[in-house]
């Protein structure tokens, strides 16, 4: 079922079902298109408006690539299955909103100590509760931080296009792969449903990455060690007679369960750190226009980098030097890199449809002497060029 | 002295010796639920490689995890069922069995429960009811009997029990028993059909745990609670012919449902199936 070992079979059948071009869709069939590339071949979901187009589309398409679509009784349940069926080695992935996010948050925890490869896409609606509901937001940002308890790691995309989400989809998975961990896409109603041209590219343009699986019965033995000294241990799936434990549980390398030995907690805990920390190169990403030479930068993200793009060449036109950086993984925070930008600059808009959460990430990283300012609107509708215009206007 | 009885336990093959010995309080219906389930795998011939025990969090959900050796997946509080349906969708030809407590699967998860059942999904249930949220030192459950003093009905219960396979069998269930832990043979027999059954199958044990629920309710002795099960168990033949009145604290035992029904992951590879067949994919 899974893509792994049957790739011949899997091209054939993707290149005859979708063929290379543009196409006029939703952000949220991107999504779905992206993970079906990925080698997504389980989707438990509920419905959820700006969500729901993604279970539509999956449920349409997974069948054809031998894949499997469920609905479940609530988002709870969606992401348990999804860990489920990830230990059976399929490419699983879950897509909700804000009140779906938040019944997620214990099994997302769940796992990242367990460290499953899933994916889960919020596509981020107004909140704080029913809110706006079907309207877009960018409210959730320290939610996928720390929506769940305990002191973990978490890796975040966050795709700006309905093109960006069809590749930041499958980046996602890639990652979740590589790093066997759950990783979040902070997607937004905005993007889920517009509808604009995205190209399917060939498969073969597609990269594809798999979960590294134990090379020998040592390996199996321990789920959760690093033999390779990368933080990322073989996982042992279900099914092959390894008889492997997964508990959420503070566990040792062998699966069973140790809540009594602090250096037990301390090692499993700082290695799931560590795993993130080391494999930067894996996630990093973040795209940068005019900073080269610039006075004034925008830090944006999603949706809200668009209109922040347009804003910036406008200025340029009008000769002020600003530049925009746009974080793509939004955690962990390309802190470095905003360091270094912060140096140049005297002044730093951050724009994001909420009222300053990203902007508390740029100011761990930027001296006192760079004024920094937030350019925020909630209310469902997207910032504009005017908007953010204006503002770049007010520091110049 | 734990070495010795363990070498001389007949199934000990079945049981992962690194994690023994269990963390169950002495006399806790675990150890029978355990001993019961090795023996219908046994009696089965089932290779522990085909089988996958998933549980939630309690003391019931660690009877099979981590002492039973097989896939063993040990998961949040009342989601067990919804994992499970994960890992049976993904391993169609394994056994995917949960072992959990009351207020694990028919309190915090009970929409699973029925859901799974509603979906006749090909899972095997053993649904460990003790009256009483064990683990967490003893508070009142949606099991626990009516008047019954637990650690919050310090006065007494005022809540009724959820009949639980009542409820399962309603919902569709292609498999339902209930029996008590004195009563092993039927018990074991009845968690073969249930591996055995296709679609959903639960098996209900009315457990003890003396030490939270027995010692509150005049029921100190493990023994005094497996009597009170005895005296107390009405088989299904009788209780049908019982009025309402007349059941009011009695545990009916037996087989509620073994009937065939289509399955959810069979049904899901049919779909599929056909699907292909309609886009000309077959064979692709
Ligand atoms: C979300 C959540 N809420 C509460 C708990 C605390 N908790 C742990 S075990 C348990 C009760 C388990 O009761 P039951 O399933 O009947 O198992 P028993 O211990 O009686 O065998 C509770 C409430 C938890 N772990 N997670
Ligand atoms: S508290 Fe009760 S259910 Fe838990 S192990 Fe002890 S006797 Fe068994
Ligand atoms: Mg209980």
């Amino acid at each position: 079922m899974i893509i792994h070992g049957d790739e011949p079979g899997q091209i054939r059948l993707i290149r005859k079902l979708y063929r290379p071009g543009n196409y006029f869709m939703q952000g949220d069939e991107a999504v779905s298109y992206g993970a079906i590339f990925a080698g997504c071949r389980f989707y438990a979901g509920y419905p959820i408006t700006p969500a729901s187009e993604i279970a539509e589309t999956m449920a349409r398409e997974l069948p054809k690539v031998s894949g499997y679509y469920i609905q479940m009784e609530d988002e709870i349940g969606s992401i348990a299955a999804v860990v489920g069926a990830s230990w059976t080695g399929l490419k699983s992935m879950t897509a909700t909103s804000g009140p779906g996010f938040s019944l997620m948050q214990e099994n997302l925890g769940y796992a990242v100590m367990t460290e499953t490869p899933l994916v889960l896409v919020d596509v981020q609606r107004s909140g704080p509760s029913t809110g706006q509901a079907t309207k877009g937001a960018q409210g959730d940002f320290f939610q996928a931080r720390w929506g769940t308890h305990g002191d973990h790691p978490i890796i975040a995309v966050s795709p700006t296009s309905g093109q960006d989400a069809f590749w930041e989809t499958i980046r996602a998975f890639n990652i979740a792969e590589r790093l066997r961990t759950p990783v979040v896409v902070l997607f937004d109603g905005v993007l889920a449903h517009t509808r604009e041209l995205v190209r399917i590219p060939d498969i073969e343009e597609v990269e594809i990455a798999y979960r590294k699986l134990p090379a020998n019965e040592e390996e199996a033995k321990l789920p959760f060690g690093d033999p390779h000294g990368d933080g990322v241990p073989p996982m042992p799936l279900f099914g092959h007679g390894y008889f492997t434990h997964v508990t959420g549980s503070t566990h040792k390398e062998n699966g069973l369960r140790d809540v009594y030995t602090p250096g037990v907690h301390d090692k499993l805990v700082r290695r799931l750190h560590r795993k993130i920390e080391q494999n930067k190169s894996v996630y990093e990403k973040y795209e940068e226009h005019f900073s080269d030479d610039a006075e004034i930068l925008v830090v944006s993200w999603g949706v809200t980098a668009r209109p922040a793009l347009g804003a910036v060449l406008r200025a340029r036109e009008e000769g002020i030097k600003v530049g925009l950086f746009v974080p793509k993984t939004v955690h962990p925070f390309p802190g470095e890199r905003m360091r270094k930008l912060g140096k140049r600059v005297r002044a730093i808009l951050v724009s994001e449809m909420n009222l300053g959460q990203m902007i508390l990430e740029v100011e761990r990283y930027v001296n006192d002497d760079v004024a920094l300012k937030g350019v925020n609107k909630i209310g469902g509708v997207p910032l504009t060029v005017e908007e953010i215009l204006r503002e770049i206007r007010g520091v110049a | 002295m734990a070495k010795e009885i363990y070498s001389k336990y007949p199934l000990i093959k079945y049981l992962r010796r690194e994690a023994l010995p269990t963390a169950l309080c002495p006399g806790c219906g675990g150890g029978t639920v355990l001993n019961a389930f090795a023996n219908a795998v046994d009696g089965l011939k089932i290779d522990p490689r085909d089988l996958v025990v998933v549980s939630g969090i309690g003391c019931s959900a660690w009877i099979a995890s981590p002492y039973f050796l097989a896939d063993t997946l040990h998961t949040t509080h009342g989601r067990a069922i919804a994992f499970a349906t994960g890992v049976k969708v993904g391993l169609p030809d394994k056994k995917v069995v949960v072992i959990s407590g009351d207020g694990d699967l028919a309190g915090i998860g009970g929409n699973h429960l029925i859901h799974a059942a509603r979906r006749n999904v090909d899972i095997t249930v053993i649904l460990v009811n003790n009256f009483i949220y064990g683990m967490t030192g003893g508070q009142v459950a949606p099991t626990t009997p009516f008047g019954a003093i637990t650690t919050t009905t310090p006065y007494r219960n005022i809540e009724h029990p959820l009949q639980i396979s009542e409820t399962v069998a309603a919902a569709g269930a292609s498999y339902v028993a209930r029996w008590t832990t004195a009563h092993v043979y039927q018990l074991i027999e009845s968690i073969k059909k249930a591996l055995t059954v296709k679609g959903f199958s639960l098996v209900e044990v009315i457990s003890q745990c003396p030490v939270q629920f027995g010692r509150r309710n005049r029921m100190k002795e493990p023994a005094e609670m497996l009597r009170w099960f005895l005296r107390n168990s009405v088989p299904l033949a009788k209780a049908k012919k019982m009025k309402p009145e007349e059941l009011e604290g009695k545990f009916v035992i037996g087989e509620f449902v073994n009937r065939e029904r289509p399955e959810f992951t069979d049904e899901l590879n049919k779909l599929i199936d056909e699907v292909q067949e309609h886009f000309g994919l077959k064979g692709e």
